[in-house]
């Protein structure tokens, strides 16, 4: 297939990725659909590698893993924090700054 | 065929039979499509995150196809085995909180949410289709012999201060994560007799009564049935009994229901045992 296609499909990913950090109230959930996000731009990264012939989005694509690897390490330690804190892990809950 | 994929999906990008590659394709592209649809509907997290395995797992064979194998394998290894499998010890300890509600609290946000998407879709698509992308070029000679070897190239020659970055932020990560982990003690630790003590005045020197103590199930959703014949949700986790609300069961009444059925059971042996006694034999 031609690399338009595989970027097609990341455009769809992320979209469904971005809808489900919209619709999803559950903060993993949320998290979950940012992750799915971050998968789809690694696939236009690789596409848009193959496209120009070289490697240079694939490195991006690595680096974009490996923090992406941090970030949800980091994440998932905060949820704990406030799952601990508040017993609850709904978006809506936390509205601290709220009034 | 996965193995022809990633045995010459080294450097000229995809080198597959142009049929398979566009079945592949096809049939990889429905999948992740129909997963992240999934993934985003259900309403149990596990489940939302068997659905992230299967999207993360398509992605990786189509790394493959496009000439990226050690991609594909970074995507199996570090996303599908190290990352979801985060997510789900984090989905195992917050536990029941993780099936959320369907109810919206803002109003109409599911179809804005819906509509914003679209929008972006057909923004996306349409700016994309104008840019006019064309076929693969083929991979050039200074990328390496192979993927791994320019990969290696290229990270340790012009991405290597960015890749140096890298480990500050993952020790900066690892640090974060403890720090965030770590609950310091507010108060000073109880001391043994100060809890012998408390549980003396607590009037309950006992411990709770454990699941399936005399129980006519087995199972820890049922309620232990006390010496004297009641039963006692004591015996049952909290979690358990949030579950058992949730998902509409009752397993005292079941015991209770239990219970009767039993002695009616029982009376009527003893009426044929009296009705048997009376028999001249």
């Amino acid at each position: 297939m031609s690399p338009a296609a595989y970027v097609f499909l990341a455009v769809i990913l992320f979209t469904i990725g971005g809808v489900g950090v919209l619709i999803r109230r559950n903060m993993i959930l949320v998290f979950m659909s940012v992750e799915l996000m971050l998968n789809a731009c690694n696939l236009a990264f690789v596409s848009f590698a193959r496209l120009h012939g070289n490697l240079d989005g694939q490195v991006v694509a690595f680096f974009v893993m490996v923090v992406a690897a941090a970030e949800v390490v980091v994440g998932l330690a905060i949820l704990m924090a406030i799952y601990r804190a508040r017993r609850s892990a709904s978006v809506d809950d936390a509205n601290l700054l709220k009034n | 065929m996965i193995l022809h994929v990633l045995a010459n999906g080294g450097a000229g990008g995809t080198n597959l039979d142009p049929i398979y590659d566009k079945v592949l394709f096809w049939i990889l592209a429905v999948l992740a499509v129909s997963a992240a649809l999934a993934m985003i509907l259900v309403r149990q997290a596990v489940h939302c995150a068997m659905m992230l395995a299967v999207v993360m797992l398509s992605l990786a064979v189509m790394y493959a196809m496009q000439g990226a194998p050690f991609l594909a394998f970074v995507q199996v290894i570090v996303y599908t085995g190290a990352v979801l499998m985060l997510f789900l010890f984090v989905v195992m300890l917050i536990g029941l909180a993780s099936a959320e509600s369907l109810k919206e609290t803002i109003a109409g946000q599911r179809l804005w949410a819906g509509l914003a998407g679209l929008g972006l879709v057909v923004l996306l698509v349409v700016g994309i289709g104008h840019a006019a992308i064309g076929s693969a070029a083929p991979q050039t000679a200074a990328n390496g012999t192979d993927n791994l070897t320019g990969l290696a190239q290229l990270i340790f020659t012009t991405y290597v201060f960015p890749f140096e970055v890298t480990s500050a932020l993952l020790i900066t990560a690892a640090l974060g994560a403890m720090v965030l982990a770590h609950r310091e003690r507010t108060s000073p630790k109880p001391t043994q007799r100060e809890v012998a003590r408390r549980k003396i005045e607590s009037g309950q020197v006992q411990p709770e009564p454990p699941p399936g103590v005399y129980a006519l199930h087995n199972a820890v959703d049922m309620p232990a049935m006390l010496p004297d014949g009641t039963t006692t949700n004591r015996s049952v986790s909290d979690a358990v009994v949030q579950r058992d609300v949730q998902l509409g069961r009752d397993p005292q009444g079941v015991v209770v229901a239990d219970i009767a059925e039993r002695e009616r059971i029982e009376a009527e042996r003893q009426l044929e045992a009296g009705r048997a006694g009376r028999d001249p034999q």
